[in-house]
């Protein structure tokens, strides 16, 4: 039987089940108003959504294997087109886009015109530093480990202070290949 | 509660042709640090070694095959030497291997997940069987926030879950 061919976004997001996005936008501010709250310090918050972002990560990107039929994309640039179309769509309902790829192919930036974690947000002025929807980079950072790429994922631009759009710049830092985990005199 | 409504799994796959009842004999399940996930078997009379050795048997096993195979691949043009590391899913990759006593069927995700099932040799492919327990394995497993990634499954939920599906094949 030949392997099925591997589904589109929308169809994907189309089959799961799906929860309201008001209560998905009011939990995670919930959660950012938290974490202000216990941490006090905007970099620890920024860090914490960070690392909370990477626990989704490693676990999503199973799921996101598993529903998306996807075999191994070939090079960086499939893989950051599959994170704007097929990730983006199937989690969170918006498409990104792909822009800004450099000379060798392992930076480029995702753009989001329309984010479901910042409907209703103003940032406050004591919270200029705040990376909103930092959990985001997370995500991406930890599911790319997970398939043996090695990233880095900072914000360019931010609607919260002012921008007109979402950009996350993803820029591979090297491919780890698989190494057999037994030493050989065990 | 229902984990996962019907339409977002393919729908089981047709069952090969064989008898009801005990077609499996085992299951495997490794990560990419060779750490096995989950040892359950149904239907095995003879064990030659113990758990630990088994394991890395298996998964050695598996890792030198899927070198072997991708470096003997007649298709593809670039291929390194013989040892040198892939990544998972580059190259050609088998599915399974039969002998006359019983068969093994392979699947890796691209996360570093195997999936290896042994059943008897008159199964028929299994690519759709193992991509159903690799479902199984995110509804149960990756989504269950008392699981830490890495470490070996103790879900009983997940165990009822595989032994039920695999019992129908």
């Amino acid at each position: 039987m030949p392997p099925a061919a591997p589904r589109s976004g929308d169809a994907i997001f189309a089959s799961v089940e799906r929860v309201n996005a008001e209560l998905f936008t009011l939990t995670y501010g919930a959660i950012v108003r938290q974490l202000l709250t216990d941490l006090e310090e905007v970099e620890e918050v920024n860090k914490q959504l960070d690392q909370m972002g990477y626990n989704i990560g490693i676990r999503l990107i199973d799921e996101f294997l598993a529903k998306s039929n996807v075999s191994r994309c070939v090079d960086f640039k499939e893989t950051a087109e599959m994170i704007a179309k097929v990730g983006f769509k199937m989690f969170l309902g918006v498409t990104a886009s792909v822009m800004n790829w450099d000379a060798d192919g392992t930076c480029c930036s995702i753009v989001l015109e329309d984010n479901p974690l910042v409907d209703f947000v103003e940032l406050p002025d004591t919270c200029q530093g705040l990376y909103y929807c930092n959990i985001l980079s997370g995500v991406i950072r930890g599911a790319l480990e997970m398939v043996a790429m090695k990233t880095e994922v900072t914000w360019i631009r931010d609607m919260l202070r002012g921008d007109d759009a979402y950009e996350l710049q993803v820029k591979l830092l090297k491919q780890v290949p698989e190494e057999y985990p037994y030493k050989d005199d065990e | 509660m229902q984990f996962f409504g019907g339409s977002e799994i393919s729908p089981s796959p047709p069952t090969p042709t064989t008898t009801t009842g005990n077609n499996a004999h085992m299951i495997y399940i490794f990560n990419r640090n060779g750490v096995c996930l989950l040892y359950r078997e149904w239907n095995r009379p003879l064990h030659t070694l113990n758990p630990q050795q088994d394991h890395k048997l298996m998964f050695g096993l598996l890792f030198s095959l899927k070198s072997l195979a991708s470096k003997m691949d007649p298709t593809s043009a670039d291929k390194g030497n013989l040892g040198v590391p892939q990544l998972p899913g580059q190259g050609c990759s088998f599915h399974s291997f039969r002998t006359n006593t019983y068969k093994l069927s392979f699947m890796e995700t691209p996360s570093g997940i195997k999936f290896i099932l042994v059943t008897n040799p008159r199964t028929s492919d299994l690519r759709e069987t193992l991509k159903y327990i690799y479902n199984l394995y995110v509804e149960y497993v990756a989504k269950n926030p008392l699981y830490t990634p890495g470490t070996p499954i103790r879900c009983g939920l997940f165990n009822t879950a595989v032994d039920q599906y695999v019992r129908s094949i």
